[in-house]
């Protein structure tokens, strides 16, 4: 009836999941009976759940992400933790079975659930704004999207309670991830939570494709793209051909492991060199997944705080789409001692090298935009500069472990470790945190308060010194990673500033929330009336903050590469705006519940298969199916707004910005 | 039942109010917009059986001492049921056209053809996985076999989810007639039955053709 799952599952005899599952219930409760008391559940459904909107969904996935960073950072300090105490006789506080669980869930989570729905959500929230368009392509699949992503997130955590995460890093290699050596629910959580999630990964590559390259305003031509949208075009184009390896590489590991099959096993003709090959064929792209959109926030941020177009737009967009193709030929390094050869190994080298020239061409065109400019010190600019330093660094890093001789000797030492948190933190967080910074307003027609976000950077930028610097020393030294126990006591020293570092990321991200929490409580005074809080240049500050569910009320017209700012400029100049457009009434998508019931089948049958609970896995497919056909089946999918709503709207937005652009032309 | 018109796709309302030479008059329609994104769909789908092809490549020689290609495959087969597939791709070619006509009859025909020789071919396909089974040469056997199920397989389970989808798609034609929107996914389903078409033809190559060779 209940396949694998039994009593045995919970962690009672096991104080540290058992106290975090208790307080974490405890939380969700409390968190329940809040919005129940506060009658906020019709809300929540209405605006966000079911939303279309690719706003609101771009906020959910950010609030996922950031949720999943608490959680995370939380495996990250544990780690810090032992190997702070488990030196020399001291064996610690975490058994090595517990301890393996946590640097398996902490790589996997921040990768796929912090990480990726953090860029998916910037991606949502700004692409169809700044091409000046309603919504995504595919609003409904968008939703769909989103609550796949959060099934999968769901599930990871629930190996908390329930069960056991894998033991077996967060790409759970064979042979050890197969049945003979890893027999648990653990590798079967993580197997299917990223299978659901990389479903919603591949309809967002769809989406946004799709849209970027079908759906833009009137005149957008390629060229007058916002930078941000290239590089959100470039990683969804990875994302469209490098998940469904991801899933292939998933799906046969499934087999060996639930049927028996022999892909990867050391029995019957398997080959685990086959799994580091299409895994990488996937991971290595999937790190400029991450990376590029990043680059693309860094550049309008840039651009906006420097009071000038970004310098080389043309060449910011040449890099971006080459460094796209060649993160597909580079994967390879990551086995450089796994003996292909000294040729191959050369070739993966040099391929992997040559990624850094239009990296290089893009440091040298951010430097160029605020060169001369008039930088406004602004938190999303700290994180720039921030971002170049560090970013610099973990780049050279990179080429040393581009190097096959040298990666012989720091390979799968914490040296690595040093370097990738470099490049993630210093490349891809730093750029989210701006973004948040930078988006805020927009999204919720108030900005976060100046000083504390600035707190929140340096804790950030000496935290992540603190606790990675250290690591590329003890790479060198021949400290590998992984470790639960650390037998030279030598270290000890360097372990224990890593651990100080990471508790100031720590306060970091306790800062965070405190910014959150005091800029709503203070939100009054820094209000963002005008819609453009940042003097910006790209077309989301045209609209209204925050800007209403259809974005416009009629498509903008796009003028020169600067869509916004070129209008802007006029509009100050002859100090009066475009003439009154033609109102019409606009035709939007229905919110739908298919989303989250679709995610609920999902989970469930995720569920059933990690404990091989073969009927409740069948009810669930067929669930899913069944709404999907329910979904299919309906007439209404969109509805009007009529136009005299949205003319009386944007009559008052005009009124609004014509008093702002008044204001700014007397004072020029 | 509304009446759905074709309109761009989001945005709809505005008429480019000017050309700026460079052809871009804001969003496409619909009835490019979706079929688009299908095929972007139909695209990944088709680097997930280039991973899957990939799997095969590498593990084909790896029969454990089990039974090997030449052994197990028998052209003779394999040919009845290509030519089923390839025939049931052209008849659906029709049931385009005649749904492009509004002629229900003959394009629930057509439909109803072109299923059943989905039909033919997962049967062919069931009995010859049947049989391998029975002769000891089921997917556990070896890498090889684990591979060549798996590729074959996914390919026979597109081909039974375009069946329920052709299914689908019938009733609804019926039910609610040519509507724009109904025919956007039948220009899909159609756009995904050709493409299992063409990864059908590189299965029967790689596998087929080549793993019986003498
Ligand atoms: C917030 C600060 C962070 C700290 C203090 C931290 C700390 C650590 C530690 C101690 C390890 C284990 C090192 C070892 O092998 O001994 C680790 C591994 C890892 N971290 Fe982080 N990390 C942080 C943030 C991140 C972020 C933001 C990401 C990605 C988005 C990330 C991705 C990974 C991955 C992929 C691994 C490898 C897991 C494995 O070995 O399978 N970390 N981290
Ligand atoms: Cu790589």
């Amino acid at each position: 009836m209940f396949g694998r799952l039994t009593w045995g599952a919970i962690p009672f005899h096991e104080p540290i999941p058992l106290i975090t599952s208790i307080v974490i219930i405890l939380a969700l409760g409390a968190v329940g009976i809040w919005i129940t008391r506060k009658g906020w559940w019709p809300y929540l459904w209405n605006e966000y759940i079911t939303s279309t909107d690719h706003k609101k969904i771009g906020v959910m996935y950010i609030v996922l992400a950031l949720v999943m960073l608490v959680r995370g950072f939380a495996d990250a300090i544990m780690m810090r933790a032992q190997q702070s105490l488990a030196i020399g006789a001291s064996q610690g506080y975490l058994p090595p079975e517990h301890y393996n669980q946590i640097f398996s869930a902490h790589g996997t989570i921040m990768i796929f659930f912090v990480a990726m729905p953090f860029v998916i959500g910037f991606m949502n929230f700004v692409v169809p704004l700044q091409l000046g368009v309603r919504d995504v392509a595919f609003p409904t699949m968008n939703n769909v999207s989103f609550w796949l992503s959060a099934s999968g997130a769901l599930l990871i955590n629930l190996s908390l309670f329930i069960g056991e995460f894998a033991r077996t890093g967060w790409l759970a290699f064979p042979p050890l991830s197969e049945k003979a050596f890893s027999p648990g629910v653990g590798v079967d959580y993580y197997l299917v939570a990223l299978q659901i999630s990389g479903v919603g990964t591949v309809l967002t590559a769809v989406n946004f494709v799709t849209t970027i390259l079908k759906t833009r305003a009137p005149g957008m031509s390629y060229l007058r793209m916002p930078v941000f949208c290239w590089t959100a075009l470039a990683s969804n184009l990875i994302m469209l051909a490098a998940f469904p390896v991801l899933t292939v590489v998933l799906a046969e590991l499934m087999l060996d492991r639930y049927l028996g099959f022999h892909f990867f096993t050391n029995d019957g003709g398997g080959n685990s060199m086959l799994y580091m090959n299409l895994i990488w064929v996937w991971g290595h792209p999937e790190v400029y997944i991450l990376v590029l959109p990043a680059f693309g926030i860094y550049s309008e941020v840039a651009a906006t705080f420097s009071g000038k177009p970004l310098f080389g737009y043309r060449s910011m967009v040449f890099a971006t789409m080459a460094i796209c193709i060649i993160s597909y030929m580079v994967w390879l390094h990551h086995f450089f001692t796994m003996g292909a050869g000294g040729d191959i190994n050369a070739v993966f080298g040099i391929a992997s090298m040559i990624i850094g020239i239009p990296t290089g061409v893009k440091i040298y065109n951010w430097l160029f935009t605020m060169y001369g400019g008039r930088v406004r010190f602004t938190v999303p600019v700290y994180y720039l500069i921030g971002f170049m330093l560090t970013f610099v660094v973990g780049g050279l890093t990179g080429v040393l472990l581009a190097i096959p001789p040298v990666d012989f000797v720091v390979h799968n030492s914490l040296f690595l470790v040093a370097h990738f948190h470099q490049v993630i933190i210093g490349g891809v967080v730093f750029a989210l945190m701006a973004g948040y910074t930078y988006w805020f307003p927009k999204a919720f027609g108030f900005t976060l308060d100046e000083r504390l976000g600035k707190a929140v950077f340096w804790c950030w930028f000496i935290g992540f010194h603190l606790a990675f610097m250290p690591l590329y020393v003890l790479g060198f030294w021949g400290a590998t990673r992984r470790m639960q126990h650390i037998s030279d006591p030598s270290w000890a020293p360097w372990l224990n500033v890593a651990f100080v570092g990471a508790a100031i990321i720590g306060l970091g991200i306790v800062l965070t929330v405190v910014q959150l929490l005091y800029s709503i409580k203070t939100r009054d005074q820094r209000r963002d009336i005008t819609g453009d809080p940042w003097d910006g240049r790209t077309l989301e500050w045209l609209t209204l903050s925050p800007p209403p569910h259809y974005n416009f009320a009629v498509l903008p017209d796009v003028h020169g590469e600067e869509a916004y700012w070129t209008r802007k400029q006029t509009a100050i100049k002859q100090d009066q705006l475009i003439d009154e457009p033609d109102y019409q009434p606009i035709e939007m998508p229905v919110n739908t519940p298919t989303g989250v019931i679709v995610a609920f089948f999902a989970a469930l049958c995720g569920f059933a298969v990690i404990w091989y609970i073969w009927w409740l896995a069948i009810l669930g497919l067929i669930g899913a199916f069944a709404i999907f056909v329910w979904y299919a089946w309906r007439d209404e999918n969109e509805h009007i707004i009529p136009v005299e709503e949205v003319r009386a709207n944007a009559r008052e937005r005009r009124r609004i910005r014509m008093e702002h652009l008044h204001n700014l032309s007397q004072s020029t | 039942m509304s009446t759905i018109s074709e309109t761009p796709a989001l945005g709809l309302t505005h008429l480019g109010s000017e050309d700026t030479g460079l052809g871009h008059r804001g969003p496409e329609s619909k009835s490019i917009v979706v079929p688009y994104g299908f095929w972007l769909f139909v695209l990944s789908d088709m680097v997930l059986f280039s991973a899957l092809f990939a799997s095969y490549a590498t593990l084909v020689n790896n029969s454990d001492g089990g039974p090997t290609t030449s052994q197990l495959f028998h052209r003779d087969l394999v040919a009845v049921e290509t030519i089923a597939l390839l025939i049931s791709s052209f008849v659906c070619g029709l049931a385009m056209i005649t749904a492009k006509r509004k002629n229900m009859v003959w394009t629930q025909i057509w439909l109803v053809v072109t299923g059943l020789l989905g039909l033919v071919f997962l049967g062919i396909e069931l009995y010859e996985f049947g049989t391998m089974i029975a002769e000891g040469a089921g997917p556990q056997r070896s890498a090889f076999l684990s591979s060549f199920f798996t590729l074959v397989g996914c390919h026979g389970a597109h081909v039974t989810a375009g069946l329920l989808w052709l299914g689908t798609m019938m009733a609804q034609i019926w039910a609610k007639g040519f509507q724009p929107h109904i025919m956007r996914r039948l220009l899909c389903f159609s756009v995904f039955w050709h493409a299992l078409d063409i990864i059908w033809v590189a299965i029967f190559t790689i596998v087929y053709l080549i793993g019986t060779l003498p």
